[in-house]
């Protein structure tokens, strides 16, 4: 059996959601971009075929809510790092409901589900960042403390620190991991600063990939058995530099994936999957 | 104190040199019988202590073939060459006489068994004397010389004689004999006789008598052993530590017993019959002893102190101050989580690891998940019960173990699912799984404390291996890893952290917690720096070693750190010890009647522990003051040492102020004057200046408690010319005129590191009484200053062990090499008030500057004598950049000179008495500095880095403990004219001090010649701190009536009582 803190980034399966039409006009957004909804579906179609296709995940698709403009979004639903899945409470009111179809779909992948039930709190997974040995959570318009502590309550092996979040919808917004023990960061001064202070606030020592933009600073990293590091970043048509910085990872195999659309609404490329890793023999 | 040092190891010995002696002396009869005699009399020593035998062996003998007479000699030439002054004239009284005396063979042989045993009685002496080394040494041997007078009466005229002259020849036979008495003198007598029989043979007993004289060379040498560990193994010391430590405690008849109990790690009880005045060290090794354990440095013993709240046990101090009320009862834990456990070198020292760690997770202490808890279970499991027997374990089979605080059922198949799984897995393997995956928790190893920060939220201090993280609830709010922190201080109930500023910083902060009350915040800050010196240093910082006496109450991790163990443990060469888990240890538990060890076994058996005898003696150094008043002299050195480490300290308080005054205002008078010099140099220069002053800073603080500024003047300017004196002579000169000026200057070229804030007085009362005896009138002008210092100083003692040490040590950090050494240090908290002390009286201010130049010539020359010691001291490696800056060159010139500011001053400090205190204390800064004097300290603190963010240098007015400051000056009448130009010369002065509880008491005797006459002047200063109110009158009273009891001949001539008030009551 796997210790502790094992097998960063090795997942198994992965939950996605469809876009529902309502993305397009009620979906949040910080700017006030015209969302191609047509577009949007064909990228969202491009990134779960990536998943299943190309990297052999088990991809369990929910189906669209019309209801929630943003349930494509599912990263924000729950958090998973090992057997537990911690059911969220979106800081957004008009997505606390994108969690219900989340927890039976997790439930059912066999996790011991957490929920966060405090009426205080607040967290969207995509303030909460894992390195492998620990967690980041920001606290931005989305997540405040009381949710962080619940999370630190959920995953107690591993020391959950709180990163400040200005100006940013999330801390993925700018950040994620692109490698066991390397952070994907922004080089915007908030993403610097945030950078900073994880760093001061880890008993670890992470690498950092730096690129000039800070949306493509969040790419999703795996671990597969049969495809070694796996990383699926920006494509050079969005981010031209960042596309670069990528492309000298040499030992991971890149994965260019568009995310032109679902940008519009501050969607990046973590936001659309939770992964997980279920295990036969636990 | 010496001839303790080898005892066990002499003992042992001795039947193997007894064979070389017959050959000498070629009669084969005697050397028997004295063997036989000593065999009989140490059987049980050697049996019980393996290691000391083993030792013994290891220590190589001092020329062993040597003839008899010569031999003496050229062993005490050899050892001499080692040996300190004093302890050579020691030897060398007994050696003198040997062959004078006619001691019978073989009572030589008993003599030395029964060194032994008087050893065991020496203990006592040292717990008590607790002072300097020296001291105790020379007092012990007169103690012994007058017993034996007396008992020589009692014995026949012949032997009396010889009793004499054996008595003045040699110490070492001297203890056997008081033995005998106190055992029966029915046997001493008999021995006596046989030792008349035995007279007859005169070479023998010289020869004799000079195995004596080697065993006590041996002992000695063993001493400078273990104290220089040279040469040894790395297990032969360790061996050795044991051994010496229990040598320390020997039992005397007269001692008092008392029975320790110690829970273990899996649970049972160990007991152990330890002398009531044992130091911790004594216990531990018993208990490391016990289990069989080498890598014991993770290790430690702990104690619930009144508040229910664990407590280290300072290995290096008594066990009954530190419990005080305690009950003896300990545990034994963990105290350093090896961040690695894999690097350890044995099992067993895993396996308790394992232990500790199954308790962490079974009491919460150790957060886990549930897989986490199935894991770390299953292996335990295989641990202990090996693979799964699917026949033998059923599910009930794991009912003993607690894998998880709320162990379920789910929990427990989970964790049988996994044991089935680790097939074939040896206990080892399963510890070291165990531990691999328990190490990764976050929890791990980290040490929680429970604290408010600066707006009252509640936070939680965790001290690790890596540095201290701020918790709230759950979550880590922040981390502040070892190199990022300078200093760590605690005054009052706050605790704070200043913090190294960070690359866009250019002032470093200050983060203060407040903790729930004074204990608390102590214990953190222990807590700290043990673990910083553990973890983060190379080696502890031993400034004590080479000063035997360090007066005031220190505190530094005085083990070894870290790298030293895993060094140590990696030249362990013994097969792997074989050790019970603790199921099959449930099987045959019997333990609980726990193999009760006897501590007078031990005693006889071992000579003196003398392992760490700087550690001994610091904490020994604090007691006594009777011995030290009846030995001046010979203390005189030491105490002069540490008189000027007071005044150094004085120096500092100025520090208080403000970031601004910064530089120049923190640093001692020394220092500043070398700082001034430094103005024209480079930055580079100076910032060596600084380590070099830093190093001297250091030293003096280590040694001593309590700051006084005039007489560290005086010390420099008589020191001997040595480079640093000369600056220091240069000072007063180049100093401008007032104070004020001076330490601007000094600020400037210290500037590279402000030390800005840091006040909060931890003591809360202060009661300062000074008693001068002949009333010089020189003296009495200083003193008339002085009193107000030494309130402040004293406090410092008090609140903590000496804080100004604690920076010392901290420079030493090997990562640190110019200017970021870490501090780490109990703040002084006197810092303000020894401003004003030294400025305090204020018509005195003007009369400055010209005292400030008539002082170095008196005092200071009286001194100078003294001042080697210091100088050789200060000689230490240190780099204490930050402190440096700090260097007061202004205060030094504060001091009140006695000369000019004597008559006068005096007056007006009486006559503003407790009113003006106030007002002074503050003035000196005002004088010094353009900010004004602060009475309300305000931390800066970042609790969090949330707020960091939002306030880039985020410093809030925090936690602020306003203070109130009352002082009440009593004083009789003065004889003689302050003015008088006449230098004293000081013939000694000693300081000791005593703490327990909350009060400290530092006693400061001073002697002075002056024209012929000699005066003696004790200051007592008795600090009380405490969070509760305390009765003032009555603790006055009290301190009054014991001096007078003290010295009746003395007459009290003033009183200063010195209240200090934290107006923001901490809530404790």
């Amino acid at each position: 059996m796997a210790g502790l803190m094992s097998g960063f980034g090795s997942f198994t399966h992965a939950v996605v959601r469809a876009l529902p039409q309502s993305l397009a006009k009620e979906a949040l957004r910080t700017g006030s971009l015209e969302v191609d909804l047509l577009k949007a579906q064909e990228e969202h179609d491009k990134y779960v075929s990536v998943l299943k296709h190309r990297l052999g995940l088990e991809v369990v698709e929910l189906p669209a809510d019309e209801a929630l403009p943003d349930c494509v979004f599912v990263e924000d639903a729950a958090v998973v790092c090992g057997d537990t899945a911690l059911i969220t409470r979106p800081g957004a009111e008009s997505r606390r409901k994108e969690t219900e179809a989340m927890k039976a779909a997790l439930t059912e992948l066999g996790l011991s589900i957490v929920e966060m039930t405090d009426e205080s709190a607040t967290l969207d997974g995509g303030d909460v960042l894992f390195t492998g040995r620990e967690f980041f959570v920001g606290l931005s318009m989305r997540t405040n403390q009381r949710g962080a502590e619940i999370l630190a309550d959920a995953f107690k092996d591993y020391a959950v620190s709180t990163v400040p979040v200005q100006d940013r919808l999330h801390l993925k917004s700018f950040c994620s991991m692109a490698g066991p023990g390397l952070i994907a960061i922004g080089a915007s001064e908030a993403a610097q600063k945030a950078l900073k202070i994880m760093q001061q606030m880890s008993d670890h020592k992470y690498d950092k990939l730096t690129l000039p933009d800070d949306l493509a600073a969040n790419c999703v990293y795996m671990n597969l058995p049969s495809k070694g590091d796996v990383l699926l970043h920006c494509t050079p048509e969005e981010f031209p530099e960042s596309a670069k910085v990528f492309e000298k990872l040499k030992d991971h195999m890149l994965i260019p994936v568009s995310n032109q659309e679902k940008v519009k609404v501050d969607g990046a490329l973590t936001c659309c999957s939770v992964l997980v890793n279920r295990k036969k023999n636990i | 104190m010496t001839t303790e040092v080898g005892s066990d190891t002499d003992v042992k010995k001795e039947p193997e040199k007894v064979p070389e002696v017959q050959q000498q002396t070629d009669q084969p009869d005697e050397p028997a019988d004295s063997a036989a005699s000593a065999s009989a009399d140490q059987p049980q020593e050697e049996s019980q202590s393996a290691e000391a035998k083993s030792d013994q062996e290891a220590s190589p003998s001092p020329e062993p073939s040597s003839p008899p007479a010569a031999g003496g000699q050229k062993k005490e030439k050899g050892i001499s060459r080692f040996l300190p002054p004093w302890l050579k004239r020691q030897k060398s009284q007994s050696q003198d006489k040997p062959d004078e005396s006619s001691a019978p063979p073989k009572q030589e042989s008993v003599e030395v068994v029964k060194e032994e045993q008087e050893e065991t009685n020496q203990p006592k002496e040292e717990v008590d004397g607790g002072g300097a080394v020296t001291t105790s040494t020379e007092q012990t041997e007169e103690v012994k010389e007058v017993r034996e007078e007396s008992r020589a009466e009692e014995l026949q005229p012949e032997e009396k004689e010889r009793e004499e002259e054996k008595s003045i020849g040699s110490a070492d036979t001297q203890p056997v004999r008081e033995e005998k008495e106190d055992e029966s003198e029915m046997e001493e007598k008999e021995e006596e006789k046989k030792e008349e029989e035995k007279k007859e043979e005169g070479k023998k007993e010289e020869e004799k008598k000079e195995e004596g004289k080697k065993e006590e060379e041996k002992k000695e040498e063993g001493k400078k052993e273990e104290e220089k560990k040279e040469g040894k193994k790395e297990e032969e010391q360790v061996i050795q530590q044991e051994a010496s430590v229990l040598s320390t405690l020997k039992v005397n008849k007269k001692m008092k017993m008392v029975v320790c109990h110690v829970t273990l790690l899996d649970g049972s009880q160990f007991s152990c019959e330890v002398e009531k005045r044992a130091k911790g060290q004594y216990l531990f090794f018993q208990v490391c002893d016990h289990l069989n354990l080498l890598e014991k440095d993770y290790f430690g013993l702990s104690f619930k102190d009144n508040a229910e709240q664990r407590c280290w046990l300072d290995v290096t101090k008594e066990i009954k101050r530190q419990i005080r009320n305690s009950q003896w009862q300990f545990v034994f834990s963990v105290k350093f989580y090896p961040p690695d456990p894999s690097q350890l070198t044995e099992d067993i020292t895993r396996y308790l690891l394992c232990l500790q760690l199954r308790q962490d997770i079974a009491s919460g202490r150790l957060p886990c998940s549930f897989v986490t808890h199935a894991l770390l279970g299953s292996y335990t499991l295989q641990g202990e019960l090996g693979d799964h027997d699917p026949e033998e374990h059923r599910l009930d089979y794991i009912s003993d173990f607690q894998f998880a605080p709320n162990q379920t059922k789910e929990l427990e198949e989970k964790v049988v699912e996994l044991h089935k799984s680790h097939r074939g897995m040896t206990p080892a393997q399963a510890d070291a799984q165990f531990l691999e995956n328990a190490k990764k928790l976050s929890m791990y190893g980290v040490d929680l404390h429970h604290a408010k920060d600066s707006e009252g939220v509640d936070i939680m201090l965790g001290v690790c291996s890596n540095g201290l993280l701020i918790y709230k609830d759950r979550l880590r709010i922040n981390r502040f890893a070892w190199p990022k922190i300078l200093k760590i201080s605690y005054k009052r109930s706050n605790f704070y952290i200043k913090i190294r500023p960070g690359e866009a910083e250019q002032f470093e902060s200050t983060v203060g917690f407040k903790l729930p009350n004074h204990r608390a915040a102590k214990r953190v800050w222990k807590v700290c720096v043990e673990h910083h010196t553990f973890f983060r240093l190379v080696s502890p910082e031993q400034p004590t070693k080479t000063k035997f006496l360090t007066l005031g109450s220190k505190f530094r991790y005085s083990g070894r750190t870290q790298a030293q163990t895993r060094q140590a443990s990696s030249l362990i060469d013994r097969p792997a010890p074989a050790f019970q888990r603790t199921s099959s240890k449930r099987i045959s538990r019997s333990l609980d009647g726990a193999p009760v060890v006897n501590v007078s076994d031990y005693s006889q058996a071992d000579g003196a522990g003398e392992n760490s005898p700087a550690l001994e003696l610091n904490s020994d150094s604090k007691s006594q003051q009777v011995e030290v008043m009846e030995r001046p002299n010979a203390d005189a050195a030491t105490s002069i040492t540490s008189e000027t480490a007071f005044e150094t300290d004085g120096a500092g308080a100025p520090q208080r102020k403000s970031k601004l005054r910064v530089q120049g205002e923190n640093i001692y008078v020394r220092h500043s004057n070398l700082m001034l010099e430094d103005l024209d140099k480079t930055q580079e220069d100076v910032l060596k200046h600084q380590a070099s002053i830093s190093e001297l800073k250091r030293s003096f603080m280590e040694a001593t408690p309590e700051p006084r500024p005039s007489q560290w003047d005086k010390h420099l300017t008589g020191s001997p010319a040595t480079t640093l004196r000369l600056q220091t002579h240069g000072v007063p000169q180049n100093t401008p005129p007032r104070p004020g000026t001076d330490s601007r200057d000094a600020s400037k070229s210290a500037e590279v590191k402000p030390e800005g804030n840091e006040v909060i007085e931890v003591v809360e009362e202060t009661v300062v009484i000074e008693e001068v005896v002949k009333a010089k009138p020189k003296s009495s002008t200083p003193e008339a200053s002085v009193p107000v210092e030494t309130e402040v100083k004293e406090e410092r003692s008090l609140s903590s062990d000496s804080e100004s040490e604690d920076e010392a040590e901290y420079h030493a950090q090997p990562p640190s090499t110019s200017i970021s050494t870490q501090q780490i240090k109990e703040e002084p908290e006197e810092e303000q008030e020894a401003e004003l002390s030294q400025q305090a009286p204020p018509s005195a201010i003007e009369s400055q500057p010209s005292a400030e130049a008539a002082d170095p010539g008196p005092a200071a020359e009286e001194e100078k004598a003294a001042q080697p010691h210091e100088e050789e001291r200060t000689d230490k490696p240190l780099l204490t950049p930050d402190e440096a800056p700090n260097g007061h060159a202004p205060q030094g010139e504060a001091p009140p000179s006695p000369q000019t500011a004597a008559a006068d001053e005096e007056e007006p400090h009486i006559v503003n008495g407790s009113a003006s205190r106030v007002e002074t204390e503050h003035l000196p800064q005002v004088i010094c500095c353009s900010e004004p004097p602060v009475v309300k300290t305000e931390m800066v603190t970042i609790s969090d880095t949330f707020a960091a963010q939002k306030t880039e240098i985020s410093t809030k007015e925090v936690p602020i403990v306003h203070t109130e400051t009352k002082t009440i000056t009593y004083e009789a009448a003065q004889l003689d004219g302050n003015g008088d130009g006449e230098p004293g010369v000081l013939m000694t002065a000693q300081t000791i001090t005593s703490e327990s509880l909350c009060t400290t008491t530092t006693t400061h005797i001073t002697k002075t010649l002056k024209g012929g006459q000699s005066e003696t002047r004790i200051e007592k200063r008795i600090v009380i701190t405490g969070d509760s109110d305390i009765d003032h009158d009555q603790a006055l009273a009290q301190a009054i009536k014991e001096a007078k009891e003290q010295h009746p001949d003395m007459s009290v001539t003033r009183v200063v009582v010195h209240k200090e008030t934290e107006l923001a009551e901490d809530e404790d």
